[in-house]
């Protein structure tokens, strides 16, 4: 009986623990020792990934390059108009993302076409009008096919052109951003529980003070 | 007379068991189609038309215009088979994009119109076999 409450009682410290909000999100990709000099001391400090800089062109036919994320926090996802099977799911749920937090100016949505051949800026245009997307929070960004899978890799992604009816497979991730553009999470899009968790871990993120401050 | 009335006991007994056991063929008949339509769905259709059938935005129709789909009843198997295309009027909303054709076999079509059309607040009863392959003679 004893016994019994015991193992109750630390279960139910366990699951605490699991549902306590972590106040701050991990660093996701690879790390690397860097040794810099510090007032004539040798010091070691970690690097992680970053994103590295680019040049895509948004849905109005603007430019976009790394620059223009200076100072925010945004995810990033990859799809094409035409795409019959996961694209429709993801982009239900990311309209979640983009409704909760389409009013802050320091927050991007960014959805790289894998198919820059028929997804044309003004296809792009439109799609983002039946979306009923507006503004500057959501950009759908064409590219030439190396630079989106290019930066793709830089994602953790894998999207490929293959299979044998000329149909793109991708995976349906959407990764989340620093202002440091250091990856902070990846969800799988399709998932509304993920996606749920996305918009937490923003709020979550967007509370760091390391964040707070960045420019 | 009162052979007359055993008769007659036994007559309505019989019609009684006859009609009701129709009917029951008929509810079995419908809870196999709506059973076998909803995986149907959940695989071929879900991803674009949403788990309530609601669609996305000016992109993808709902499933939930009651009216529109009477009204094209018997040309829901052609859509499916054939695709469809150009703009439609859904829920007072303008549509103007593609569904590809599905390489679904007539009895899944059966189906999965018996889901959908009973589904999302729909009531039209079942869609069998044999009314799909009418339909499916006569698209254009
Ligand atoms: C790739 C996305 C996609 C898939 C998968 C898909 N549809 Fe559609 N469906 C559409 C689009 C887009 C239209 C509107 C076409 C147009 O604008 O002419 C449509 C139209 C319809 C319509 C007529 C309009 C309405 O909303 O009532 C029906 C009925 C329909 N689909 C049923 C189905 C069924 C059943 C399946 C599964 C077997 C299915 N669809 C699979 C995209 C899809």
């Amino acid at each position: 009986m004893r016994n019994l409450l015991f193992i109750g009682i630390a279960a139910l410290v366990t699951l605490n623990s699991c549902t306590s909000k972590p106040d701050k999100l991990p660093v996701l990709g690879n790390k690397q020792p860097v040794t810099k000099m510090v007032d004539g001391k040798q010091v070691t400090d970690t690097a992680y990934a970053t994103i590295p800089d680019f040049k895509f062109v948004n849905q109005y036919g603007d430019t976009i390059t790394a620059k223009n994320l200076n100072g925010k926090i945004y995810v990033a996802d990859f799809f094409f108009t035409t795409c019959p099977s996961i694209c429709p799911v993801m982009h239900r749920n990311m309209l979640n993302v983009y409704k909760e937090f389409k009013d802050d100016d320091n927050f991007r949505i960014l959805s790289h076409t894998i198919d820059p051949k028929y997804d044309t800026v003004p296809v792009l245009k439109r799609y983002a009008d039946k979306m009923g997307i507006s503004g500057n929070s959501w950009w759908l960004l064409h590219g030439n096919k190396g630079d989106t899978y290019g930066i793709s890799k830089s994602y953790l992604q894998s999207v490929q052109e293959k299979n044998p009816a000329g149909q793109f497979i991708h995976d349906g991730f959407f990764i989340l951003i620093d202002k440091q553009k250091r990856i902070r999470g990846t969800y799988e899009g399709t998932d509304p529980k993920e996606v749920d968790k996305l918009i937490a871990d923003i709020k979550t993120l967007k509370a760091e003070p390391e964040q707070a401050v960045a420019k | 007379m009162k052979i007359k009335l055993i008769i007659g006991i036994f007559l309505f007994i019989m019609i009684t068991a006859i009609v009701s056991s129709c009917q029951s063929d008929a509810q079995v008949e419908f809870s196999r189609y709506y059973a076998g339509g909803a995986s149907i769905y959940q695989e071929h259709c879900q991803n674009c038309h949403g788990e309530k059938g609601e669609g996305l935005q000016s992109l993808i129709p709902p499933l939930t215009d009651s009216i529109y789909l009477k009204n094209n009843k018997k040309l829901l198997a052609c859509f499916l088979q054939n695709g469809l295309k150009g703009k439609i009027t859904v829920n007072k909303s303008d549509f103007d994009d593609e569904m590809k054709p599905t390489d679904l076999a007539p009895i899944e079509i059966a189906k999965v119109l018996t889901y959908v059309t009973n589904s999302f607040g729909n009531k039209m009863g079942t869609v069998n076999l044999q009314m799909v392959e009418g339909d499916l003679a006569k698209c254009r």
